[in-house]
């Protein structure tokens, strides 16, 4: 009887509008906010939208694809730059993503077990998450410093490893400052999101393992780290996505123009629209970078959720 | 896990020490750096402050009008919390407890926003707002109000999805009976969802909040000199002559102080929030 | 029922959203665009040790302003990493301040855009005419051939600073006047941890002043007569050689020397860490790292020996110049505002304040401005300072060949050798970066 009548109301709520109702605040903002400008931006990169008509944008000659053309000549000086800054975006994702998830797992795992201090250490190590972007990138960049930072007097004037002292936000090695900031920026999100995941596991699982004589590493081969496995498939893509367009870092740490080695596709972006004032290329670049990420998010779901339900 | 043998429990103190030691050694940096003189932090590094002195602490307050910035940054960061936990909190809900037509096309939808790169609808949503606010004369650049718009939408996608799998984690039953007793769904929301998901939302409200307390790009064009926030702000201590090193360290230090401590206050309730919408 | 329901709801969402507009509306604080005519909206970029700093130099000013004309100008200082962001959104949106100030390299830049109201006859005339500033310094204020988009505010030139005492140690007794001299007194100076000269090379606008300089002085430009882009001609790259030798094979200024972006060279130099440096205006700087003024000397930038005419070029004409914004809508107050700033006397207070030489010649004659410093770098000013290359594509020029500078000068300070190949393909590539049009 009672069955019935929530059946009923559900039914009727189902074909009510309430639902749209309720994520009609949500659309609406998302619309607002990223989907119209979007739009507006995709259509701004089919325009010669250079200084000479910012003052009004609509104004500007439509350029078809030629912005697209340009960036995507890779034969072309504009091109080659834009392809250089797009493997580098992805060298420094790859190292940058992995190192993360790696140091929070280990760390998520390590501090599974309550011991004496857990909850102090778990509050340092969400120090990182906890800072401003700014405040952290600034003082990274304190500590590279060539002449008067904190690694090149540990190196080399107190552990003698160099003998002449890198430029570290110069040259190829700007790279390495720019993962392990980013790196240090990051896991800690990880190792969060981790540490709640690892909450759900049933401690009878590990018990009952336990009984069969299974070792430390062995529980945390065959129940820990499968049982991770949603929380990592939403994790690494969310990382991902921050990391490969976090424009923060790299900007905080090198300024309009970055390193060859650390020319990040964001910044590069942000050179090609903002500081050469040409809007319309920077778009067209943008429009891609979208293209792209769109496919790699797809085709990443496509996969994990395929794999999830194989083994489920 | 259950009996970790010695040997894992050395491995534990070796990896957890070089972690620590990873993460705190910019925080200390931060905070010697703020004990030193101009003169200390502008030469070869050192670990000791020749001399130790809080000047940096005072003068902080005089190089850039660091009170407002915190001002803004809280009625920011604060103001798109509260209107990105709300907006989260009933989209979820349609999306956790109805089944209706779009359904997986809203959730791909909203989560596909945070693949944008924000440089592209940095200067378009720059022109929407200036448009609108001279359509309808409610100034949204250059405000607070716009910025909190914006911020608001930067962390919706990921707190709506956080929250549906939190909303799905709390049995049907009990917001069903509610609504056999007569409830309306808003108040089925308001009194048995909302309270039984508390650190849920808190995870998300501390999300938000992180989101728009560190924004850099979109601050520097959305805001002016009254409305400008700390993540900006800050860079004022690097002036036409100098950099203040021991300045921003310090400066960074005290804004960093209120949020840390929140943070840590929260951390219990934001692993437990986590918990539920992370698996799902 | 539901349906009543399910509009209740709706009405709560949409509440919740204007809510999320309303939050901080309150504030809402609109550009110039909009302000009434008793009021003028200034954006002034940071010239004084701090935003504040600009803001007690300037409040005084804007009440004498207020006193005299009754218009209230609403002050906004801008850090310089924010400034151009701010302007091209300006710009773009028509939302903007009234007045405004800006480097003077980027005039013609912004002249293209069109949103800057140009300066013709009839409202130079307004400020007092075009005579009463300086040659070199109006040319910097658009492209030729147009009306200037703004006019100058405060000047200055580049200049050797020396110091006096690591001369005196080293047996020197007089700046050098060529570039063999100055390679050569460098090496004398360079010794045990102290260097001949300090070189910003991580700032890229630094770098392209010199290869600017050094240019001009081997008879070459950046752009031809017709506007397009020529940073590879033989004379750029011999231009931009010289200058990063003077890290690579010279060796006489420091390594790190490679990386600095925040005026280290200003502080290494004032320390005594430098016995040189090649800066604009940098005694007010110098002063507040305990530098006495009796310590240094100023001397014209070197040249090449013999050299005459535009190869005797020493500096490019720096400044700050000041201009209209096109979509203001109290013009009246806004050039009332430009010809009180541009005012012989505000324009010894101001340019006194921030240590820079006044653009108005008349302004020139206050006492303040003949101390040896000032009075060297005038003299530039008035005689081998030349206008940065006026043309709409200079910020990209700027940021392109600083950028190339920088990446040499990076290359010598790792030690690899820095060819006239390796400099001419790094210019020849940013060069190929230019938009075509």
């Amino acid at each position: 009887m009672i069955r019935g009548r929530i059946d009923r109301l559900r039914r009727r709520a189902g074909t009510t509008a309430l639902p749209y109702l309720l994520l009609l605040p949500a659309l609406l903002l998302e619309l607002a906010v990223h989907l119209v400008p979007m739009v507006l931006g995709a259509v701004m990169s089919l325009k010669r939208l250079t200084q000479f008509f910012i003052r009004d944008w609509t104004a500007a000659p439509w350029a078809g694809l030629a912005n697209f053309r340009t960036a995507v000549d890779f034969d072309a000086p504009v091109g080659r730059a834009l392809l250089h800054s797009f493997w580098v975006t992805c060298a420094f994702t790859v190292l940058a993503v992995g190192l993360s998830w790696l140091i929070g797992t280990t760390a998520a795992v390590l501090m599974q077990d309550s011991f004496r201090g857990r909850g102090l250490l778990r509050a340092v190590f969400l120090l990182p998450y906890a800072l401003p972007v700014y405040a952290a990138v600034i003082t990274w960049s304190f500590m590279f410093q060539r002449d008067t930072g904190l690694i090149n007097h540990v190196l080399h004037d107190q552990l003698h490893l160099v003998d002449d002292k890198p430029f570290w936000l110069l040259g190829d090695n700007s790279f390495v400052a720019l993962v392990t900031v980013s790196v240090w920026r990051s896991w800690p999100f990880a190792f969060l999101t981790l540490t709640a995941g690892l909450q759900n596991i049933p401690r009878d699982l590990y018990e009952a393992a336990a009984l069969d004589g299974a070792g430390v590493w062995q529980q945390i081969r065959r129940i820990t780290l499968p049982s991770l496995r949603p929380v990592n498939q939403v994790l690494v893509l969310v990382l991902f996505l921050w990391t490969f367009n976090d424009f923060n870092t790299p900007y905080l740490l090198f300024g309009r123009s970055a390193p060859a080695a650390a020319d990040l596709i964001s910044v590069h972006i942000y050179q090609s629209s903002f500081v050469t004032w040409n809007f319309g290329a920077g778009s067209a670049m943008s429009v891609l970078l979208l293209l792209f990420l769109l496919v790699v998010t797809a085709g990443y779901l496509l996969l994990t959720s395929r794999r999830k339900d194989a083994t489920a | 896990m259950i009996d970790p043998p010695a040997s894992f429990r050395w491995l534990r103190r070796v990896l957890l020490a070089a972690l620590t030691v990873f993460t705190l050694v910019p925080v200390l940096v931060m905070l010697g750096s703020s004990l030193k003189p101009l003169q200390d932090v502008q030469g070869p590094f050192r670990w000791i402050p020749s001399t130790v002195t809080l000047r940096p602490y005072a003068d902080i307050w005089r190089t850039v009008p660091l009170g407002r910035y915190l001002v803004n940054s809280l009625i920011v960061a604060g103001g798109s919390t509260i209107c990105s936990v709300l907006v989260a909190i009933v989209a979820a809900y349609a999306v956790s407890r109805y089944r209706f037509r779009g359904r997986r096309f809203f959730t791909v939808t909203v989560l596909s926003t945070q693949m944008f790169p924000g440089i592209l609808f940095l200067l378009p949503l720059f022109l929407l707002l200036v448009n609108v606010g001279n359509a309808t004369g409610v100034a949204l650049y250059g405000s607070r109000g716009g910025l909190i718009l914006t911020y608001l939408t930067f962390s919706l996608p990921f707190s709506i999805w956080m929250l549906v799998g939190y909303f799905d984690s709390i049995p049907r039953d009990l917001d069903e009976a509610a609504l056999v007793d007569g409830c309306g769904p808003v108040r089925a929301l308001v009194r048995i969802i909302v309270p039984a998901a508390v650190p849920g939302i808190v995870a998300v409200a501390v999300y938000a909040f992180m989101t728009a307390w560190g924004e850099v790009l979109f601050a520097s064009v959305l805001t002016n000199e009254e409305t400008r926030t700390l993540a900006v702000g800050l860079q004022g201590y690097a002036t036409l002559n100098d950099v203040y090193w021991n300045q921003v360290m310090a400066a960074s230090l005290v804004v960093s102080v209120p949020v840390v401590a929140g943070f840590l206050l929260l951390q219990r309730y934001l692993v437990a929030g986590l918990t539920a919408g992370a698996v799902k | 029922m539901p349906i009543v329901r399910a509009a209740a709801a709706g009405v709560l969402a949409t509440a919740l959203v204007l809510t999320a507009t309303a939050c901080g509306g309150g504030s809402a604080s609109g550009g110039g665009g909009d302000s009434s005519p008793g009021t003028l909206t200034y954006w002034a970029s940071n010239q004084g040790t701090s935003l504040e700093n600009d803001r007690q130099v300037l409040e005084p000013e804007l009440r004498k302003f207020e006193q005299q004309t009754g218009i209230k100008v609403k002050l906004e200082v801008i850090p310089w990493s924010d400034l151009l962001n701010r302007i091209l959104a300006a710009a773009g949106s028509g939302q903007g301040p009234d007045v405004l100030n800006i480097g003077n390299t980027w005039s013609a830049s912004l002249q293209a855009t069109g949103a800057l109201r140009p300066f013709d006859a009839a409202t130079l005339a307004k400020t007092g005419g075009k005579e009463r500033f300086l040659p070199a310094a109006l040319a910097s204020a658009g492209a030729a051939g147009q009306d200037p988009a703004a006019v100058p505010l405060y000047s200055m030139a580049y200049g050797l600073y020396w110091n006096k005492k690591l001369f005196a140690e080293a047996g020197i007794d007089r700046a050098p006047a060529t570039w063999e001299e100055l390679v050569a007194d460098g090496k004398k100076l360079t010794t045990g941890g102290r260097y001949g000269l300090a070189v910003e090379g991580g700032n890229i606008s630094e770098n392209v002043h010199h290869a600017f300089t050094l240019a001009k002085q081997h008879g070459a430009d950046f752009f031809d007569p017709s506007g397009r882009p020529a940073f590879d001609s033989p004379g750029a790259v011999a231009a931009v050689k010289q200058y990063v030798d003077l890290l690579g094979t010279d060796r006489i200024a420091a390594a790190g020397n490679a990386e600095y972006a925040n005026n280290q060279s200003v502080t290494d130099f004032a320390t005594g860490k430098a016995a040189m440096l090649l800066w604009q205006a940098a005694g007010a700087n110098l002063k507040s790292h305990g530098m006495a003024a009796e310590d240094y000397g100023v001397a014209p930038v070197p040249i090449p020996a013999g050299a005459s005419g535009e190869r005797a070029t020493t500096s490019m004409v720096a400044g700050i110049n000041l201009a209209v914004f096109r979509a203001t809508k109290n013009t009246e107050g806004a050039l009332k505002f430009v010809s009180f700033m541009t005012g012989t006397e505000e324009q010894t207070v101001l340019n006194k304040a921030y240590g820079t030489i006044p653009p108005v010649v008349e302004a020139q004659r206050d006492a303040a401005f003949a101390t040896p410093e000032l009075g060297t770098l005038a003299a530039v000013l008035g005689q081998s300072a030349r206008p940065l290359p006026q043309v709409p594509a200079e910020s990209q020029f700027e940021t392109l060949v600083g950028t190339a500078v920088k990446n040499l000068l990076a290359s010598a300070a790792a030690g690899k050798p820095v060819t006239e190949d390796g400099v001419r393909s790094e210019l020849t590539r940013a060069q190929q970066q230019m938009p075509a049009n």
